[in-house]
């Protein structure tokens, strides 16, 4: 008989310290986009705060979305964020000092939503659904996608376009400020 | 881990940490980033109902699809305007770019 290695270890505590690994990601992730001055540390927290969710949403039950996400938001926005900071200005040079009071009164609006949030959700009572069916499949995602949301997928993709022409006019054909 | 508060309270601190970032940046790129984080929280809340109590399993993916795709539409736009208020002002910081203050 030989021991294998989830005999040692359960499973269900390696899912546990990877779910716990993952919000860990996100939240610093989060924080390090919002505190440091420097504008690409800025982008690279939130490089890790795309990529904690990824995970999030595996443990949610969505390959495909979180295959989405990390394509999406890791693979193209921040890619285009630091594409934007390339095109403009070095900003070490000129690193504006931070407002006291601002930050101050930012961290105290901040955590008074907080609060009310988590004491609406605590107050909520949901109950759980028993006949859920777990339908997960891509298939299912591409019939509903082409099916009953058909209006709106091809209004996103109109969206997208649109976006796309509109932010080159934007930024290829500027004015002569006199 | 099976619960569906945990998402819910992530969500929440994702779109306060935004909340935050939003206030108390002094650049715009900054200030754009606070927004995917605020984005990425509505998305969490949307996942997390569709795991635990949606009848119909797609709905809450295709509303974070949805999501995904104006954020980057979004992104894009916002982008080449911070692009332009740089040619134009030389500077990103947005409390210096007030030409339309009266």
């Amino acid at each position: 008989m030989t021991t294998t290695i989830s005999d040692l270890i359960p499973p269900i505590m390696v899912a546990q310290a990877a779910f716990a690994l993952m919000i860990v990601f996100t939240l610093s992730g989060a924080f390090l986009a919002v505190i440091p001055k420097k504008i690409v540390h800025n982008i690279l927290g939130l490089c890790l705060a795309m990529f904690g969710i990824t995970g999030v949403y595996l443990y949610l039950g969505s390959q495909f979305v979180a295959m989405m996400q990390l394509l999406i938001y890791v693979g193209a926005i921040c890619m285009t964020y630091i594409f934007a900071i390339m095109l403009s200005p070095p900003l070490e040079k000129e690193l504006p000092k931070r407002n006291k009071l601002k930050v101050i009164t930012s961290a105290a609006v901040s955590s008074v939503v907080f609060i009310v949030m988590v004491k609406m959700i605590m107050s909520l009572k949901f109950e759980p659904l028993t006949d859920i069916t777990r339908d997960w499949s891509i298939k299912a995602l591409g019939h509903e996608l082409l099916g009953r949301y058909f209006l709106v997928f091809e209004l996103i993709s109109l969206l997208l376009a649109i976006a796309i022409i509109g932010s080159i006019m934007v930024a290829s054909f500027v004015r002569k400020k006199d | 881990m099976e619960c569906l508060t945990t998402y819910l309270i992530l969500g929440a601190l994702l779109f306060c940490i935004g909340i935050y970032g939003i206030l108390q940046h002094s650049t715009l790129i900054g200030m754009l980033i606070a927004t995917e984080l605020m984005l990425n929280g509505a998305a969490i809340n949307f996942m997390a109902f569709n795991m635990f109590l949606s009848k119909n399993p797609a709905s809450g993916q295709i509303f974070t699809l949805f999501i995904m795709g104006v954020a980057a539409a979004e992104a894009a736009v916002a982008l080449s305007i911070i692009i332009t208020v740089y040619r134009n002002f030389k500077t990103i910081n947005a409390d210096s770019v007030s030409e339309l203050k009266g």
